[in-house]
């Protein structure tokens, strides 16, 4: 054990390393026995995959059980713990990032389908200690409580407004076939892929407009 | 998640011939739907096969003025190319009316044809299911079955297929094409595809194992306006309770043809012959649009949770035509 102040000197993210260290000296052993689909020892092995591919600018080689969704690579392998597990279903965006620019839901793909892309997290959006234009948006219009959707919701509204740019249309688009018009009800279209349960929807809202009118994307 | 192992396929016929030569070896795409069903357990193969990067991404031109849509075309690039806007608004509006952003940047034009049902006695392992399990039993009969099917629907299965993609395609009259293990070739209509549930709900399409989708072909757009509406419990990020695909060909208040195909009603796009039949200058607008409800709905049964989806469908046929023939008040 290690010392009460000394405890307390840590931040939290060396806190999420030293859990990810114990988690991988087996120290949640129990757990993982517990899990459905744990193998029994006389199991064949599952033959991990090196997976080349580049994180926020940084080329990365990892050596992957085939099961691991990218989300589990970044987070448990990379230890970008940004990006969130909130359903592990597709349904919530929590786990949303970019690859080849293009926002998709990193809980629903394998690590291994990746290989040779550019992946962009929350991590990867601006330079360390700067705020990409869209999170300083967030915090000036509080487009958020817990916190736990943010990093989902950046990412993915700042692809979104790629696709704007783009000229994608959405299902709230009236014409087909001129440039979007970016109102409140597109951008909620368009984000609908990622909840908020504090529901700081109406502040997500304003950030994503601020940003958007700012032009420093 | 069951281990398994995984290959990149080099092209379209080793990718077929790969999962063809094992029983156990699956496609995979954009994986939306797949590695879902992986972590849930329903889905348990050994082997993947990953053909999400096979040149199988372009959209084409046809000489008779129809495109040629790739199999790994993404769904948001499909809504978003210009000339599906321009000639067949119905698909993309279709598109555009399912799944998030991120979703449709991950998903394959083959993939979301092949996408399995959002029965949840289908994706739950506890409860039985002759889809998943053949045999043990249709929990959904007795069940919670609001988002259940009216039409085309057994003793055996009562799901629905989740897709608004395919239906936009049904009204379309595209065909799908595909490549086997053994290296052949063949179109398919979407309409033929997908399989009765009385004939065993197991295996939702007429493909064979290996059988790989590497096109979707869209004949030269029908005459008409065409609209797309999908009636949901909230606005965005939801399946179909019902959904309407039409094509309305009217001119100075007279309707003169048109196509119609029905979502979220039965366990594949459900398309009538005598419902467009219906769609003539033979009788006036609203009463061609009140027969085509009708013969649309015709057969249809519900299951309790799920009878008010016979009067809804109807309703927004009408609702549709009318707005597909520029009628609406």
């Amino acid at each position: 054990m290690m010392p009460e102040t000394e405890f307390l000197r840590l931040s939290r993210r060396e806190v999420l390393e030293a859990s990810v260290a114990a988690a991988a000296l087996g120290v949640c052993a129990p757990a993982a026995a517990a899990a459905p689909d744990a193998l029994p020892a006389s199991a064949p092995s599952v033959h991990a995959s090196e997976v080349r591919f580049i994180v926020n600018g940084t080329p990365q080689t990892l050596s992957l059980d085939p099961r691991t969704t990218l989300l589990d690579a970044l987070r448990e392998h990379l230890h970008l713990t940004g990006s969130k597990k909130g359903c592990d279903h597709g349904q919530c965006g929590a786990c949303t990032v970019m690859v080849g620019g293009q926002r998709i839901n990193s809980c629903l793909t394998l690590a291994v389908m990746h290989a040779g892309d550019e992946v962009t997290t929350i991590e990867g959006l601006a330079a360390e200690a700067d705020l990409h234009p869209m999170q300083a948006a967030f915090l000036r219009h509080d487009g958020f409580q817990c916190g736990y959707c943010t990093p989902g919701q950046i990412c993915s509204s700042v692809a979104m407004l790629k696709e704007v740019e783009a000229g994608w249309p959405s299902h709230v688009t009236e014409d087909l076939g001129i440039a979007i018009d970016l109102t409140d009800a597109e951008i909620r279209e368009r984000m609908s892929g990622n909840l908020c349960r504090c529901a700081a929807y109406p502040n997500i809202v304003a950030a994503i407009r601020d940003a958007s009118e700012g032009g420093a994307l | 998640m069951t281990p398994f192992t995984y290959e990149r396929a080099a092209d379209a016929a080793a990718a077929a011939k790969a999962v063809a030569e094992r029983p156990d070896a699956a496609f995979i795409a954009g994986g939306t739907n797949l590695v879902d069903l992986m972590k849930l357990g329903v889905a348990r193969p050994k082997h993947l096969v990953d053909v999400s990067r096979l040149k199988l991404d372009a959209i084409d031109e046809t000489e008779d003025g129809g495109l040629v849509v790739g199999a790994q075309v993404k769904n948001s690039a499909l809504a978003a190319d210009a000339r599906v806007r321009r000639a067949y608004p119905l698909l993309s509006r279709a598109l555009l009316a399912g799944a998030s952003g991120q979703l449709r940047n991950a998903a394959s034009t083959g993939g979301n044809l092949l996408q399995r049902t959002r029965c949840p006695y289908f994706t739950n392992t506890a409860t039985p299911c002759n889809k998943r399990t053949p045999g043990s039993g249709c929990s959904a009969l007795g069940g919670f079955n609001r988002i259940h099917a009216v039409l085309g629907a057994s003793d055996a299965c009562i799901a629905t297929h989740p897709s608004d993609m395919a239906v936009a395609m049904t009204a379309l009259d595209a065909q799908v094409r595909t490549v086997t293990g053994d290296g052949a070739t063949r179109e398919i209509p979407v309409s033929e595809l997908y399989r009765d549930p009385a004939q065993g709900p197991d295996a939702d399409t007429v493909l064979a194992h290996g059988e790989l989708i590497t096109a979707v072909r869209l004949p030269p757009p029908p005459p008409g306006r065409q609209v797309y509406r999908k009636v949901r419990d909230r606005a965005s990020y939801a399946f179909a309770l019902v959904s309407v695909a039409a094509v309305v060909d009217a001119r100075d208040g007279q309707v003169l043809g048109g196509r119609l195909a029905l979502g979220g009603v039965a366990h594949k796009p459900w398309r009538v012959a005598e419902a467009e039949q219906a769609l003539s200058a033979e009788s006036r607008p609203e009463a061609s649009f009140d027969a085509a409800a009708d013969a649309a709905l015709k057969g249809a049964r519900g299951y309790g949770a799920n009878d008010f989806k016979i009067d809804l469908a109807k309703r927004t046929i009408r609702r549709t035509l009318a707005d597909a023939a520029g009628l609406s008040s």
